[in-house]
């Protein structure tokens, strides 16, 4: 029996790359191999800050901070799609730094921000100054318009109130973009580092120990009313940090998934028991087979995301398809992974565990599988 | 080779297979024909496509690439690519002589002689010389380079022992192409093997019918006693066996080869999968109200897009660096076993009507659903199982030890 697709291709998007895309997976690859070698992963883990300084500082100069960014802005003037391949080199390497982040937090000034907001903000992303986003509250609920937390009018600005969980890299962040209610509407606030007083930010203990989040209270934190972003603009906003997200984490995934198989396989082709090879039972010769056939299928969605981001319509089919082929993908890789290693596997000293962990923490932010195919549904059916 | 023929030139030939398609293409005959090859299970269907195929091949649709002094229509292979794309589209019949168009007329055109060309070609393209393909035996599914069906020679002649089996049309047919084992000797298990043009009508050899899951015919085994064949229907030496199969494998995985056109299998399209969904009723309501139900479903058309994907990926030098041949490898086992996935969640939408099968009248598009189901583990199965499947890519991509 054979099937045709062709029926369904012409509802999606298909495949393509550019020139610069592929210029820089080359660059990235070569350098998040050489700039995050696995020891130097597990240093980090043990830092308070998380990410090597020095290597920010260079993925700055390199330009990638401001690749999605207009060149009126500073920025390169291309787009997410030529992101992507470089936060897949990241996810390889478990190069965590505040990449993702920034980069999201120029698109959702670029979607909501006005002239003198993206003015001012633009330039300094670009240069390696750090953005963040303050989304996640304490009800543990991946729509991001389901926000509690408040700007009340006070004299000139507004005074904020409520909690924001998993602030990515928000202790060195100069600007933190938080969701907030005013009346009823939700908006966008961009609050300065001065802003945040001593004590308001606690540092979580998340499940992925290669990077670093923070609580951050907002009680207490004033805004000036120049500070909101275009309400008008704002749902537009949220769609367009929800799927940006989506899509590097995508990518993050994919290269994640990619080095679960590597390392495994690595392992099947060294240890030995019972006088064979373990590679060579096919009990775990199949398993990692389909694995690595996941992972091929992920990355094929990731870079179909990535190739029609931004187009009306099948942009977020293929976004949501990409995030959600990835977890599951990534989550059964690196399940496996753990589970090959056998004794080994188990301990905190065997890389399986850093993937697992990865995988359940991206699954956990902007939505799982399930999540991605219940959205799917609704713009399918 | 036929020059390059211009857009305008293409254009007009478009529009007259068109015209031809459209008139000529049969209607519904009023019992169900075979979705491929491998599904002709009764005289009726025998001769319907026979008949159809005959038809394309003097209407010069197919076989218009082939050269002309052995039955072909000598065009540039462009117009045949037309031809067949519009034969899709008015989603004509099956060319039924599949090993013949698909398999042994490419490889006698690649490397047969000027005899053996002459001989066989015209008779394939139209259908008057039905072809059947013995390559696995009952001890030797997977293991296609262990063949034991014995040929010896005895002075003009090969005499043929053994058994082939899974032969689609082999009850039919009138050649057969043929891997056999000529010699133990040799390095190893493939040294051995010959390959051969084999008459199917020779003494000793006879064909019982396979009665499939379905409960249709269309495969057979064949028995050969002291069969004997004349010595010219060997093809190349003696010891070449090996390498020519795995020549026709590849015409069958789409090596660059001029095809003659047309097509072997109905394709089963995925939106009607989804159209079956809609019109299912659950609790009263729609099928696709149900949240469990509409998870697996948006699932499978996030794998059946993946598949999608990786074929233009494959395709894209770039976007295949680090595994190039990793996408083309796993091709068979992801979109075969996708397929038997998806037609075996397809019978779980028809709640009680899931009961009936083919030819009941209350059976949901004539047991469709359950006949392209069960037919799916030809696929899983045929070609290579996918467990088979599995350790190809596990030792060729992955780079994993063979087992021992």
């Amino acid at each position: 029996m054979a099937f045709s697709e062709e029926n369904l291709a012409n509802h999606l998007g298909g495949l393509g790359y550019s020139e610069e895309q592929i210029e820089l997976m080359d660059v990235a690859t070569s350098f998040c191999r050489d700039k995050s070698p696995i020891d130097k992963v597990r240093k980090l883990m043990a830092d308070e800050r998380g990410y090597d300084a020095q290597v920010w500082q260079e993925i700055a100069e390199l330009g990638w901070l401001g690749i999605a960014i207009p060149e009126a802005h500073g920025g390169v003037g291309l787009s997410m799609a030529e992101v992507a391949p470089i936060a897949e080199q990241m996810g390889r390497r478990l190069l965590t730094t505040p990449f993702a982040t920034c980069t999201v937090a120029a698109q959702a000034l670029l979607a909501a921000g006005d002239e003198v907001q993206c003015g001012e903000w633009l330039p300094r992303i670009v240069a390696g100054e750090i953005a963040t986003l303050a989304l996640s509250e304490p009800h543990g609920d991946w729509t991001l318009s389901h926000v509690e937390a408040t700007a009340k009018p006070n004299g000139d600005g507004y005074a904020l109130s409520g909690t924001k969980q998993f602030v990515a890299y928000a202790k060195d962040a100069a600007l933190v973009i938080a969701t907030v209610n005013v009346d009823g509407a939700v908006r966008l606030a961009l609050i300065e580092q001065s802003a945040i007083p001593d004590g308001a930010l606690r540092r979580e203990i998340i499940v992925d120990e290669t990077r670093r989040t923070y609580e951050l209270t907002l009680d207490g934190i004033t805004i000036p009313a120049s500070a909101l972003l275009d309400a008008g603009r704002s749902a537009t906003a949220l769609g367009q940090i929800e799927l940006a997200s989506a899509l590097l984490q995508a990518a993050e995934m994919c290269g994640g998934t990619q080095s679960a198989i590597d390392y495994t396989v690595e392992y099947l082709k060294t240890r030995k028991q019972f006088g064979k090879l373990i590679g060579e039972y096919q009990a775990l010769k199949h398993p990692i087979t389909n694995a690595y056939v996941a992972y091929e299928k992920a990355r094929s969605h990731m870079l179909s995301a990535a190739h029609n981001f931004g187009q009306q319509g099948v942009g977020e089919i293929a976004v949501r398809m990409a995030k959600a082929s990835a977890d599951k993908a990534y989550s059964f890789a690196a399940d496996r992974a753990v589970q090959f290693h056998g004794g080994f596997g188990f301990t905190h000293d065997c890389d399986a565990g850093l993937y697992r962990r990865s995988a359940i923490w991206h699954a956990s932010q902007f939505g799982d599988a399930a999540w991605h195919r219940a959205k799917l549904a609704d713009l399918l059916f | 080779m036929a020059t390059r023929p211009t857009a305008a030139e293409l254009a007009d030939y478009e529009a007259q297979a068109d015209a031809w398609f459209r008139e000529n293409t049969p209607k519904d005959p009023g019992f169900m024909l075979p979705l491929t090859f491998m599904e002709v299970s009764t005289d009726q269907q025998f001769e319907f496509l026979c008949a159809w195929q005959r038809k394309v091949y003097e209407a010069g649709y197919l076989g218009a690439s082939w050269p002309t002094e052995y039955g072909g229509g000598g065009m540039h292979p462009d117009f045949q690519r037309i031809a067949t794309k519009v034969m899709k589209k008015y989603d004509g019949p099956i060319m039924l002589n599949a090993i013949g168009i698909g398999w042994a007329g490419p490889l006698i055109l690649d490397i047969g002689s000027e005899e053996e060309k002459k001989k066989y070609i015209k008779g394939m393209l139209s259908a008057e010389d039905i072809w059947c393909q013995g390559f696995s035996e009952p001890e030797n599914g997977s293991d296609l380079g262990n063949a034991q069906l014995k040929a010896v020679r005895d002075g003009d002649e090969y005499v043929l022992n053994g058994s082939k089996i899974w032969t689609s049309l082999g009850d039919r047919a009138k050649y057969m192409i043929l891997l056999a084992r000529t010699s133990n000797e040799g390095p190893n298990k493939y040294a051995g093997l010959s390959f051969f043009l084999a008459p199917m009508h020779a003494p000793g050899i006879e064909t019982r019918r396979i009665k499939k899951l379905t409960g249709e015919y269309g495969f057979v085994q064949c028995f050969f006693t002291d069969a004997r064949i004349p010595a010219e229907c060997l093809m190349g030496k003696e010891g070449d066996g090996w390498q020519i199969a795995m020549k026709t494998l590849e015409y069958e995985r789409g090596a660059k080869v001029n095809l003659a056109g047309g097509y072997f299998l109905k394709e089963l399209d995925a939106m009607g999968v989804v159209e079956l969904a809609r019109q299912s009723q659950r609790g009263g309501k729609a099928l696709l109200d149900d949240p469990v139900m509409k998870d697996r479903m948006i699932d499978f058309m996030i794998d059946i897009q993946a598949l999608n994907l990786n074929n233009q990926r494959r395709r894209m030098g770039p976007l295949v660096q680090d595994r190039p041949m990793g996408l083309a490898l796993m091709n068979k086992l992801a979109r075969t076993e996708m397929i038997r996935e998806l037609t075996e969640f397809s019978l779980s939408f028809q709640g009680t009507r899931g009961g009936y099968y083919v030819d009941d009248p209350c059976a949901v598009d004539n047991g469709y659903w359950h006949r392209s189901y069960l037919n799916s583990f030809s696929a899983t199965i045929g070609g290579g199982t996918s467990e088979i499947q599995r350790n190809i890519v596990a030792e060729h991509v992955l780079g994993l030890p063979k087992g021992r």
